[in-house]
């Protein structure tokens, strides 16, 4: 039986639980023994996004001392996992566990897709659902083609969204543009921010979304947030959640 | 005004900020329809960065081979160590032969040195004869995007703007009848200017010859009317061989513009007969770009302004809330370089959704030279103090999971006891326009130990 170690990103852990819940209870139904590391906090995101290499350095060293051992590391986070295994590099390059952890650290739908061979996801779901494919998963660790590479066509998490039975799964008319979030962007750069966000959310309305959904949390909260505050009923939800409702 | 305030200036008339984000969507529509057409493009791709990464790796050997070849064709070739030394340069050929007109078609490395404005010092008139610039350049205000400069501005503005400084009749907006009032005032420029100007796409190193790409055929006119032609280059532009070339037309004009090709594309083996030619190569910080490893791979840009039109942020901001020379993506990695303390906002102007880098044609690193930028300026203490001492304290906080777990519990206590709107109000630009999350009582870390026990 594999064994993998849930890191649940910081924010998901105090204000989205249900997110990583529903990872653990997609994880246990494919045949998978999930363990989760209780020292773990934050992999350092944040701070390396912004630049400040000297704040996120010992959080990298953190995570590869509470991760080191296990045999994969998975999270519901595609732009986590892609501060792992792109963005750890200059911190740690050369230490022991190292090579490891970046060479098994998956977002969870990847994991499943790639590592389990997943092709088709058990269970119901009928609505009519949206995808947004968050920037560091889709471009960073490749978790499609993306509309701007002439390569051969593929989704992975469309793949699992789209074998769950009466999902209806739709396409806005910009596939793959960002949301605005952005980290520190969406305060620093709140006009724009904004502006991108409710841009999605009229974009994925269009197309007739009931439900958004995608790998990054922190998307889905900006949008939500936005959508919330104009009183727009689209709802978002994230993958693991699609994926733990309908199988449940 | 640092980019975040112009972009939300920009934003605050809606209608416009809009129709501007869908006007350069549709070029990038049309740059992905060009480039699915053509088999293998990623594999062009990747062959035009192995050649710009081999130039690179011996710039100085290809410059040199390109001045032979050039002299021997005949024409004169400068060198400009900065902006100021290619104006002193050009300034010099103008005035040494008395002329008094220049006309020019588009280059960025001008707009970069500020020729305009320094030649207009000395009494010189310059006509900036592509028609977009020959817009901007009516309004006083710099291009807002470096292959269409004037695509901040509506047809209506632009029937306002020659209505007033052409005298063409008021109330135009069509696009024929624009371009034919400026093209009317433009050939008597072309007529009685004593120089033309023109950038250079590329320079080929074998050859002596360099090229020079246009929609408009202004640069044909501009070269083929007045006597003297002076060509202002990049020291980057410089490509080994002629049959390089195809690789990179092959990309440029399918990544600017979405055309197979470009109208016109004109190449230039020495002066014309009678006339004189004279090829002005600038540095301007470009050596010192090509000496920083983690930046040399900028130096490739063809400037066809791919990463702009698919920029989120670019479509929503326009061109001018950068505030430099060439805006967008590209722009936020070279102005930096310029001027880190000038310009410390805008590798900031970005969600680094890496849009940039996949539809770079010349495959530039973009939006990870963009975060190398945030490392060099936080380095260097040119991030704000506030943001990097709040990032500090929240690092602090996540080195211990005692810290982790009190602060979670207290800022889920927070959002569960307090008003929404005063949380909002607290949270500072975060609730401005948007809601908080509903927080949760338990954190999944607390679940967990409740349903499997542990420490």
């Amino acid at each position: 039986m594999i064994t993998v170690a849930l890191f649940v990103p910081c924010y998901v852990d105090q204000f989205y639980p249900q997110v990583a819940v529903a990872a653990l209870q997609v994880l246990e139904r494919n045949g998978v023994r999930v363990e989760f590391p209780d020292r773990q906090t934050c992999c350092g995101q944040p701070m390396a996004n912004a630049g400040c290499a000297d704040a996120a350095a010992p959080l990298a060293a953190r995570f590869l001392r509470v991760f080191a051992g296990f045999e994969y590391v998975v999270a519901p986070s595609g732009s986590c996992v892609a501060t792992v295994r792109h963005h750890y590099a200059p911190f740690l390059a050369g230490q022991p566990g190292f090579d490891h952890l970046v060479g098994h650290t998956y977002e969870l739908c990847e994991f499943l897709h790639d590592v389990l061979g997943v092709r088709r996801v058990e269970g119901r779901f009928p609505h009519r659902v949206g995808l947004h494919r968050s920037c560091h998963g889709h471009r960073e660790l490749r978790l499609a083609s993306g509309s701007e590479r002439m390569v051969a066509p593929f989704d992975k998490v469309r793949t699992l969204l789209g074998s769950i039975d009466g999902i209806t799964l739709l396409e806005p008319s910009r596939p793959d543009e960002c949301c605005g979030f952005g980290g520190t962007f969406a305060v620093a750069e709140e006009a724009v921010s904004c502006a991108m966000g409710r841009d999605r959310l009229a974009d994925h309305e269009r197309a007739g979304a009931e439900i958004i959904t995608g790998v990054d949390t922190s998307c889905l909260m900006h949008m939500e947030g936005l959508a919330r505050r104009t009183g727009r009923g689209v709802r978002v939800m994230h993958v693991a959640e699609v994926m733990a409702e309908a199988g449940a | 005004m640092g980019h975040p305030q112009s972009a939300a200036a920009f934003l605050r008339d809606e209608a416009h900020a809009r129709r501007h984000d869908e006007s350069v969507w549709q070029v990038r529509q049309k740059r992905d329809a060009a480039a699915r057409a053509v088999p293998d493009w990623e594999v062009l791709r990747e062959r035009a960065e192995a050649i710009k990464a081999h130039t690179a790796s011996r710039l100085a050997d290809y410059l040199e081979e390109f001045e032979r070849h050039a002299t021997a064709r005949g024409a004169r070739v400068h060198w400009a160590r900065d902006g100021e030394e290619h104006n002193r340069i050009v300034h010099a050929i103008l005035a040494e032969r008395g002329v008094t007109m220049l006309v020019k078609s588009k280059s960025m490395l001008t707009e970069e040195c500020g020729l305009n404005r320094h030649l207009e010092s000395h009494g010189i008139e310059v006509i900036d004869t592509d028609l977009g610039e020959r817009i901007v350049q009516l309004t006083g205000r710099p291009p807002s995007h470096i292959v269409m400069p004037a695509i901040h501005m509506t047809r209506a503005e632009i029937g306002e703007l020659f209505h007033r400084t052409l005298g063409s009749e008021a109330g135009l907006t069509d696009p024929v009848a624009l371009t034919a009032a400026a093209r009317r005032l433009l050939r008597e420029k072309f007529l009685a200017a004593g120089a033309g100007l023109t950038g250079v796409n590329f320079a080929i190193a074998e050859t002596g010859g360099i090229v020079v790409v246009t929609n408009e055929g202004n640069a044909d006119m501009g070269t083929a009317l007045p006597r003297v032609h002076i060509a202002s280059m990049g020291i980057e532009k410089v490509i080994p061989r002629a049959e390089d070339l195809g690789v990179f037309l092959r990309l440029l004009a399918r990544s600017a513009t979405g055309q197979a090709t470009s109208t016109y594309t004109s190449h230039f083996h020495g002066p014309r007969r009678g006339g004189e030619l004279h090829i002005v190569m600038v540095d301007a910080g470009r050596s010192v770009m090509l000496g920083a490893a983690g930046f040399r791979r900028a130096l490739h840009c063809i400037r066809c302004g791919a990463c702009l039109n698919t920029c989120p942020v670019y479509r929503r901001s326009g061109g001018h809330s950068y505030a430099w020379v060439v805006p967008g993506p590209i722009g936020s990695v070279l102005a930096p370089a310029v001027n880190p303390l000038v310009h410390a906002a805008l590798p900031f102007a970005s969600t680094l959704c890496g849009s940039c880098a996949d539809v770079c044609p010349v495959g530039i690193d973009l939006h990870h030279q963009l975060l190398a930028w945030r490392g060099e300026l936080a380095a260097a203490g040119l991030v704000p103090a506030g943001k990097r001492l709040a990032l500090r304290l929240a690092a602090w906080v996540f080195a211990s999971p005692g810290r982790y777990a009190l602060a979670g519990r207290l800022a889920r206590l927070a959002l569960r006891v307090l008003p929404a709107r005063l949380s909002a109000r607290l949270s500072g630009a975060w609730g401005r326009q948007r809601e908080l999350p509903v927080a949760p009582a338990e954190s999944f870390h607390e679940r967990w130990r409740r349903t499997h026990g542990g420490a």
